[in-house]
């Protein structure tokens, strides 16, 4: 069960949410489809994809298309499971509220079941069609993304999406595994590439949206510990990440468009970065603000990253994938 | 349509009849993926 951090203004949530809603209704279909978190999966299965193309070993085009649909059920019932068990908090920030647990169209147990499902459909479905390691590299991801990071970390430690960022980088992985069978260290470049990625995007978006995370008591960053101090780290992450991204341009992972669009966007994203760590992004939070996105000028050079780190992110990948669509085709 | 046997509301009867007809769909997809991904790894074994 959920621990009671926040149990004391739940009920006040669970009502504000049907407010939002107009009241609880009968679960649809699509409702289920919202509780599966298509956005994510949709990133989750673009990075997939490249690692498995990236691999560049021969595979069946079925059965890869099925690796894919795999990991991507598997990141649905990751999402349903992190829906059923964030419910409480979910419904006090207005990014969440509306979600089909807290707005109270799907019911937390029917949810449970859902991702239980799920996660179990995915992983034997990728271990009787491609093979065990990529399987057990599947249930990982899930187990460490329902587990360590929703139920262990989220609500204790502002480390949360850090470590917790370890299971949104491992798609590529479990990809080159479906396809290779093994995972050599340019598949574990491109998991780093995620992991290090994670924290100055999530923490961009954290610093303009702090007071939603506080009245929920997530100590994000900059609830824990203080604006000033995430956007040093954002920085100091940033300084880690650009290289990272480099990288596979001197592996042999990446060519020459990769090094190009990895060189330009990490210079960008270095300079965003910089002037969010000499901006007061995050300083006057105010628990009074309306409207989660409404962004307040010094909030600017905040989001400017948050969106950057999406776009360049996107383009890292879809160099590699070019690249190695262009190698197949050739 | 008959009434519902659960004496719910017409709009719960129907909006379950779509969840089911929607689960029903996938259950029968995965039994075709299953199906396909069969064939497909047994490839020229298939008469063996």
């Amino acid at each position: 069960m959920p621990p009671p951090i926040v149990q004391a203004t739940a009920a006040e949530g669970a009502e504000q949410a049907e407010q939002a809603e107009g009241g609880p209704r009968v679960a649809r279909w699509s409702d289920y489809v919202v509780l599966l978190k298509p956005r994510v999966m949709s990133l989750v299965v673009f990075t997939a994809l490249t690692g498995l193309l990236c691999s560049g070993h021969p595979l069946n085009p079925i059965l890869g298309a099925v690796a894919v649909l795999a990991i991507a059920v598997g990141a649905g019932a990751s999402g349903a499971l992190n829906m059923w068990y964030d419910a409480d908090i979910d419904r006090l920030m207005r990014r969440t509220r509306a979600r089909p647990v807290p707005a109270g169209h799907v019911q937390p147990a029917d949810a449970l079941a859902t991702g239980v499902v799920l996660s179990l459909l995915s992983v034997m479905l990728m271990g009787l069609a491609l093979n065990w390691l990529a399987a057990g590299l599947l249930a990982f991801t899930i187990l460490f993304y329902a587990v360590v990071y929703t139920m262990l970390l989220k609500r204790s430690t502002p480390q949360n999406i850090v470590i917790g960022g370890a299971s949104g980088a491992l798609p590529p992985v479990i990809g080159w595994a479906a396809a290779a069978g093994h995972v050599p260290l340019n598949a574990w470049l491109l998991f780093l590439i995620i992991f290090l990625w994670t924290p100055p995007h999530s923490w961009a978006l954290a610093l303009y949206t702090s007071s939603d995370y506080a009245k929920a008591g997530v100590p994000m960053m900059p609830v824990a510990k203080g604006a000033a101090s995430t956007r040093r780290q954002i920085l100091i992450y940033s300084l880690l990440f650009v290289p990272a991204a480099l990288a596979p341009a001197f592996t042999g992972l990446g060519g020459l468009l990769y090094l190009i669009v990895s060189a330009a966007g990490g210079a960008l994203f270095l300079l965003l970065a910089a002037r969010v760590a000499l901006s007061r992004a995050g300083d006057d939070a105010d628990p009074r603000t309306q409207g989660l996105y409404e962004v307040k000028p010094d909030a600017r050079p905040a989001r400017n990253l948050f969106a950057f780190s999406i776009l360049y992110l996107f383009m890292l990948f879809a160099a590699l994938l070019a690249e190695h669509l262009f190698t197949l085709a050739a | 349509m008959s009434h519902s046997p659960f004496n719910e509301s017409p709009e719960a009867a129907k909006a379950r009849r779509l969840r089911n007809l929607a689960l029903g769909g996938v259950l029968v997809a995965f039994a075709v993926l299953v199906f396909v991904v069969t064939i497909v790894r047994l490839g020229g074994h298939v008469f063996d």
